[in-house]
């Protein structure tokens, strides 16, 4: 009667716990099932452009300000110069482009939720 | 009254950190709230966990000094929310349960994949405190200068570890809420006071901003230049790209932002709750044009020398004792509330992913006892964190922030992408990519004009660099050159050897992070 004597125990123990759950899914098949392919591409037909846009956006921001400091200086409103309105389209273009994508996750998740119920899992 | 207020402020949250603690039971209450925070209030709550002592005191003291390049910060610290919203919150919380190392372990080799993600969650997390210590410390030196930072230190410490240990995720939640509305309220304030100075007129407002007299004639404050201008430094615009960058992918690999996530009940909440910490984020970030300008033109000629008291000083000039004490308390409350928000953070990655997954094996751990070494371990951080913030009181706080960004745009965010979007994606690529970013990023900045240069004798013994050298590294922010790195070490580690076990599981790991199929569920209590 040794430690390793109950160590075998518990894991026959825990072989023969397994065989009663349910089998395992066949995911690779649910993961290429079309609704849930349809999903992700619709998800990255916004999110990456969204990305790409956002990125291009920003960094013109910093881009302009740095090496052409001059042109930027420009006050084209009142006081206020290109810089200092472009930095503040930013905080606008954020909030648009947030609102714009909960929006479109509304559909997003609804297209989950239909795939889930023809994949067969409850939610 | 500053420390009135102040008082007032920590009896009310300890008041509910005592209340939630009574229903704090098992490891989902204390570690994720229970999951049962609602969408609005986890806004609240990411938005106070963010803007922090650097935000409020350091944005204006910057605009105040520097003119349009601070408000670059502002302008950074905002679009680098759509990251967060757009690539990050909802995988996250779809995938993981407790800290960001979950989201990796899902695929990879548990224990390499959660020992170096906690190294750099401890890491981020440890600079981005000493710099909340160290801010303190400036505020006291203005406010109270009767009092000695080691007092005040070991009560921000000491009221820090009683928030989080006895009140986990949910008291520190309502601690964050509670100093949000508290922020947003003195800044809403105080931009309505610059505002009535200027009669309510912009046109007098920016004219003002427009024309502030300096020491080399009338400046326009509104101009980019001075100081990321290349006629200051001629790396000072790829400076600024930098910083940008570290900003923008900074802010999704900040620890403590991340684990909100796993309060809320859903991926749904969770976007819900990235939308509204948009908005107060946001908000509050252009009205530090107010506070900024505001200070630059109404204290012109009086500015106090340490650049953190301006926010506090145009606060007496416009609001008088009452007004400069209520944002005293505020700024106060903000360090208190944002260090908390760290130690939880860490805690939770030290007993979550070191102790419970790489020190035991991954064994099975009582979950009762993954909240005891939390506590304990939140315990030991607080300690850690006060001695380190005694001992390094005089290092400067911007740079010390710049760290903790940079590490998690270069350590943290790489390898969150590649393992939610990349089949290929192996344990080899998650350590390599970790500790790359890691040490290239902190390396970077040891070398950098941020510790290295040689000083003007007779300069103060607090503004002196560490290493008396020229610096090797001719930019303040390492980000352009270790995020790259950080990417590539990731790509090239998981190129080198395929990982059929991580790409079998991609497939199960793409249907639960994009739908949210069997994850983590609110709790009832």
């Amino acid at each position: 009667m040794s430690l390793r004597y109950f160590d075998n125990l518990l894991k026959s123990l825990y072989t023969v716990a397994r065989m009663n759950e349910p089998a395992k899914p066949d995911w690779e098949k649910i993961a290429a099932m079309p609704e849930f392919q349809a999903l992700l591409k619709a998800k990255r037909r916004f999110v990456v452009p969204c990305c790409i846009f956002f990125t291009i956006y920003y960094f013109s921001l910093l881009y302009l300000v740095g090496w052409h400091t001059e042109m930027v200086k420009k006050v084209v409103l009142g006081h206020l110069n290109i810089a200092y309105l472009f930095a503040l389209s930013q905080f606008f273009m954020a909030w648009i482009i947030a609102f714009l994508y909960t929006k479109k996750s509304s559909k997003f998740d609804q297209q989950a939720a239909a795939f889930l119920d023809h994949a067969g899992f409850k939610k | 009254m500053a420390i009135g207020m102040f008082i007032a402020f920590v009896l009310v949250t300890l008041l509910i950190t005592f209340f939630t603690a009574k229903k704090n039971s098992g490891s989902n209450a204390y570690f994720a709230a229970g999951r049962s925070i609602k969408g609005w209030q986890n806004g609240l709550a990411v938005a106070g966990d963010y803007m922090s002592a650097a935000s409020f005191l350091g944005i204006t003291g910057m605009i105040a000094t520097a003119g349009y390049d601070g408000f670059m910060y502002s302008v950074g610290w905002l679009v680098a929310y759509l990251t967060v919203l757009l690539i990050v919150a909802e995988p996250l919380r779809n995938a993981g349960k407790y800290t960001m190392a979950d989201l990796l372990a899902y695929r990879l080799n548990e224990r390499p994949v959660r020992a170096a993600a906690s190294l750099s969650t401890l890491t981020v997390s440890t600079f981005y405190m000493i710099a909340q210590m160290v801010g303190a410390a400036a505020i006291v030196k203005g406010l109270l200068p009767n009092v000695s930072f080691n007092v005040v230190a070991f009560t921000v410490g000491l009221l820090m570890i009683v928030y989080v240990v006895y009140g986990g995720m949910k008291g520190t939640t309502w601690v964050q809420i509670i100093k949000a509305i508290l922020l947003m309220s003195g800044t809403i304030f105080l931009s309505f006071l610059v505002m009535k100075h200027y009669g309510f007129s912009f046109s007098k407002f920016f004219e003002a901003a427009a024309h502030v007299p300096s020491a080399g004639g009338v400046k326009n404050f509104l101009n980019p230049g001075m100081k990321f201008g290349s006629a200051i430094n001629p790396w000072g615009p790829l400076d600024l790209v930098s910083l940008g960058l570290a900003l923008v992918f900074g802010t999704a690999g900040l620890p403590h932002i991340l684990v909100r996530f796993y309060t809320v009940p859903d991926a749904k909440t969770a976007r819900i709750s990235v939308v509204w910490a948009m908005v107060i984020i946001g908000t509050f970030y252009i009205l530090t044009t107010f506070m900024g300008y505001g200070a630059a033109t109404i204290l012109n000629g009086k500015l106090p020398l340490d650049a953190n008291m301006i926010a506090p000083t145009l606060a007496h000039e416009l609001g008088g004792e009452v007004f400069f004490a209520f944002i005293s308390a505020v700024a106060f409350a903000t360090i208190l509330a944002v260090v908390a928000g760290l130690t939880i953070s860490a805690s939770t990655s030290f007993a979550h992913d070191l102790y419970a997954n790489v020190i035991r094996h991954g064994q099975h751990t009582a979950p009762h006892k993954e909240v005891r070494v939390a506590r304990i371990a939140s315990f030991v951080v607080g300690i850690i964190a006060i001695l380190l913030a005694i001992v390094l009181q005089n290092m400067n706080v911007a740079f010390l922030v710049g760290l903790a960004f940079a590490v998690a745009a270069s350590s943290n965010l790489p390898v969150i992408v590649l393992s939610i979007f990349w089949r290929r994606f192996t344990t080899t690529g998650a350590v390599a990519g970790i500790l790359v970013g890691l040490i290239s990023s902190i390396t970077l900045i040891i070398i950098s004009p941020a510790v290295m240069g040689i000083d003007a004798p007779g300069t103060a013994a607090n503004k002196m660099h560490f290493i008396q050298h020229a610096a090797i590294f001719p930019l303040q922010n390492p980000g352009i050159v270790s995020i790259p790195l950080g990417f590539l070490a990731a790509i090239i580690g998981s190129l080198i050897r395929r990982d059929p076990r991580a790409e079998g599981m991609f497939g199960e790991f793409s249907v639960r992070a994009h739908t949210g199929l069997g994850s983590e569920k609110a709790s009832d209590h």
